[in-house]
């Protein structure tokens, strides 16, 4: 060991340079500010071209700085990438997004009145999960974050199955196991939700990895938002997904805030997040995420190069998440409250109407009647799933589930400990006391 | 159990008959890692397996453990049975979160929609050399982890039976390979020639298919004056300090230190009424104080002194006194000693 060691030096210059000054990032609107999104670059929507789903990722960069678009703000379908969806396809989509709205709603509101304890609402960012979802196949697999009930509802999976899991209450199949929306639903091809954000991002390359080496057709896609792509998983994910050149579709949805921290702190300020692909050797879109016909098409874009052994997508749904992060939260607090009403990009459910009508397919009384349908449809089927139970209200499942599926067989030292819980529950509730 | 006739293996040669006898039995079995598919590992654990089984069967892989780990965890969702290997247990931490919140949780979380019947092999422990960073013993690190199988072979017999059953198991199984032992046991003395495993008998590994359970502890040395816990290399430089003691210890190699085998563990020190625990892992919040624990939660009115504990110290691995940090001789010797005075 030396006698002395230099001192270590803390704030003090060492040279004749300016001091060095750290950089950190501040959003450009917080409450009491009014917003102004002018100087968001919007290119025409004829502007972006559309190369083939087999081009080499380094012949399309421009695509990762550009914008995918077809509707224009008129609701004209327009441009390369125009996927020409049938009218009914097009209604399709707008009934799922608005049902997916109507649920958000009501889920929301049963957790301010207490009946659960915990919801997260997709508001403005519903063309993110139910167009991309319409875009690939019914057998393809999800590997969701936790803001992509709009992929089950596009699959249709049973409303009342969601509420369950919402309620954990005793139609849960989780068994009241996991946090409201952390959904599982594999018949529908749909990863359980992990409440640990882009783990699912490795995992979907090695589903896709698995899906290639037996010569399947099968291709996953997988979901983050644009603050979680900060994730090591995020990068390990497109190392791999490039190496092995896996059939899997990168979603990033940036929704512009991660619950207080805007996308800067994802390293976003000089960057777009599609771009991230260029520095992998991947495929990159961005595109409008509130135009559900730009986010059906890069979706089938991606589906078409995935399949057909062209590699990986990294998509960028560039969008604005309208409402709080979940209930947990109040964006009054952090952020400017007009953000959503200034949002350049409109909202998504209402540029597919605006489109259907132009077209001549839809017009007020119907979207109307469909809207009162479908807030119908769901408080109908609320109602049986309150039969089921709400959360704390003695309706959960059996006391001994907690111990089950650990391990697929249940080892010595979790019986011992399901009996001691089993006996302080008789202690507690007394002898006649009877697990469930 | 057995298969077929034997062959003299070494522990390497053991782990990859397994993993060999795997991949010829269920397609399902892929085998992955760094260095792990052309060249055959850097332990040579898989060599041969890439050119047998082919390419999309035993492949390399980036130097990411996040991503070996979630992609296997893939994998596993899909249907296939990855054994991953992690280069060295000290590289484990990047794939930590994977580990912990996603293969251990899947099963649970998900009430049985999805698995991750996966086997992390990795290499662990010291006494090579290998400093800091390639010596570390994180076997309580797993344990404490609920949903994961810790499984540690101390010999070539054991390490082949209790891989296929780990790679067979619907559950994620972490698999540490003392790699001190691999190619001969240890007796604790660095500074004497190292025996090869030709010389002993569980060196006698059958080619084929053969399983031993997961959750069952071995007893190498039956004995009256006191139960040894051990498992791994510390397992065989055990012995050899009671053998030159001339202390009548029971030795049990745990072999699977969750689930673990406590009927066994009971058994045993009720008959000795004496139990030292030895393992090379840093001693706070080591594996050794669960078994503390629990030998005093059911056996305490048979001791008749003080359970001990031998282990590693509370430091990171030193490179240059590898020697004064391993639990050698000396220690477990001073350990005996006292336990059979008290």
């Amino acid at each position: 060991m030396p006698e002395t060691r230099p001192e270590r030096r803390v704030g003090s210059p060492a040279s004749n340079l300016p001091p060095l000054s750290l950089h950190i990032p501040e959003p450009r609107y917080r409450p009491g500010d009014t917003p102004d999104f002018g100087d968001i670059e919007i290119p025409a929507v004829e502007a972006t071209p559309r190369p083939g789903e087999a081009t080499r990722p380094d012949a399309m960069r421009e695509l990762c700085y550009g914008l995918v678009r077809v509707l224009d703000f008129d609701g004209e379908a327009k441009g390369p990438w125009d996927p020409k969806l049938t009218p009914d396809r097009l209604r399709t989509m707008l009934r799922t997004m608005m049902l997916l709205r109507a649920f958000d709603d009501r889920m929301f509101r049963a957790q301010r009145q207490g009946k659960t304890s915990f919801y997260m609402k997709s508001t403005g960012e519903e063309a993110t999960s139910v167009a991309s979802t319409m875009a690939i196949d019914r057998t393809d697999m999800v590997f969701p974050s936790y803001r992509q009930q709009g992929i089950l509802i596009a699959r249709d999976y049973p409303l009342i199955q969601m509420m369950n899991q919402i309620y954990s209450n005793r139609g849960d199949h989780l068994l009241g196991r996991q946090l409201p929306i952390m959904y599982s639903a594999p018949e529908h091809g749909f990863f359980s939700v992990s409440g640990n954000l882009a783990t699912q991002y490795p995992q979907a390359v090695g589903w896709a990895m698995a899906s290639a080496s037996k010569g399947d057709s099968r291709i996953a896609t997988v979901w983050c938002g644009e603050g979680s792509s900060a994730e090591g998983d995020f990068h390990s994910a497109l190392t791999f997904a490039t190496v092995y050149n896996a059939p899997v579709i990168f979603n990033v949805v940036n929704n512009q805030w991660a619950i207080s921290s805007f996308s800067g702190f994802a390293g976003g300020e000089r960057t777009t997040f599609a771009a991230r692909a260029v520095g992998y050797g991947i495929a990159g879109l961005r595109v409008d995420g509130n135009d559900p016909l730009a986010v059906y098409a890069a979706t089938q874009w991606a589906a078409d190069r995935a399949r057909t052994n062209n590699g990986p997508t990294l998509i960028e749904h560039f969008t604005y998440r309208a409402e709080g992060h979940s209930t947990s939260d109040d964006p009054s607090a952090y952020r400017a409250a007009q953000e959503a009403s200034a949002w350049p990009f409109g909202d998504p459910v209402a540029r597919l109407r605006q489109h259907l009508e132009r077209l001549g397919e839809w017009d007020a009384e119907r979207h109307e009647a469909q809207a009162k349908e479908l807030d119908d449809l769901v408080k109908t089927t609320q109602k049986q799933a309150e039969k089921l139970g709400i959360l704390g209200h003695g309706m959960h499942q059996p006391f001994e589930t907690m111990f089950e599926d650990v391990f697929e067989e249940m080892p010595w030292h979790l019986k011992e400990q399901c009996a001691q819980m089993l006996a302080e529950q008789e202690a507690k509730f007394g002898p006649n006391w009877k697990p469930e | 159990m057995m298969a077929d006739q034997s062959k003299t293996m070494n522990m390497i040669e053991a782990i990859n008959s397994a993993m060999d006898v795997m991949l010829e039995r269920d397609p399902a079995t892929v085998v992955m890692g760094e260095d792990v598919g052309f060249f055959g590992g850097v332990f040579r654990a898989t060599a041969g397996l890439q050119k047998k089984h082919g390419k999309t069967r035993v492949f390399d892989t980036p130097i990411n453990e996040c991503g070996i780990i979630g992609v296997a965890v893939g994998m596993g969702a899909y249907g296939l049975r990855p054994v991953p290997e992690i280069q060295f247990a000290d590289y484990i931490y990047p794939g930590l979160d994977q580990l912990v919140s996603e293969a251990a949780r899947l099963r649970y979380r998900s009430a049985n929609d999805f698995i991750c019947p996966m086997t992390v092999r990795t290499p662990f422990g010291g006494g090579i050399f290998g400093g800091q960073t390639h010596s570390q013993s994180p076997e309580s690190i797993m344990t404490h982890i609920c949903g994961v199988k810790t499984v540690i072979p101390s010999n070539p017999y054991d390490a082949k039976g209790l891989l296929i059953a780990a790679i067979e198991d619907n559950d994620p199984v972490v698999f540490l390979e003392p790699k001190r032992i691999y190619n001969g046991p240890f007796s604790g003395y660095y500074d004497r020639p190292v025996e090869p495993w030709s010389k002993h008998a569980a060196s006698a590994v059958p080619e084929g298919y053969y399983r031993i359970d997961l959750g069952k502890a071995a007893t190498v040395r039956e004995g009256e004056a006191v139960t040894v816990l051990a498992y791994g290399t510390m397992v065989h430089v055990a012995k050899t300090i009671i053998e030159e003691r001339g202390i009548d210890a029971e030795i049990l190699d745990l072999r699977t230190l969750l689930p673990l085998d406590i009927e066994a563990i009971e058994a045993s020190v009720k008959k000795t009424g004496r139990c030292l625990i030895i393992h090379e892992a840093t001693r706070t919040s080591g594996f050794g104080a669960e078994l503390a624990a629990l030998v005093q939660e059911r056996c305490f009115y048979h001791l008749e002194a003080p359970v001990e504990r031998v282990t590693g110290f509370d430091t990171p691995y030193p490179h240059s006194l590898e020697w004064a940090y391993f639990p050698g001789p000396v220690r477990i010797a001073t350990a005996l000693d006292k336990i059979m005075r008290d």
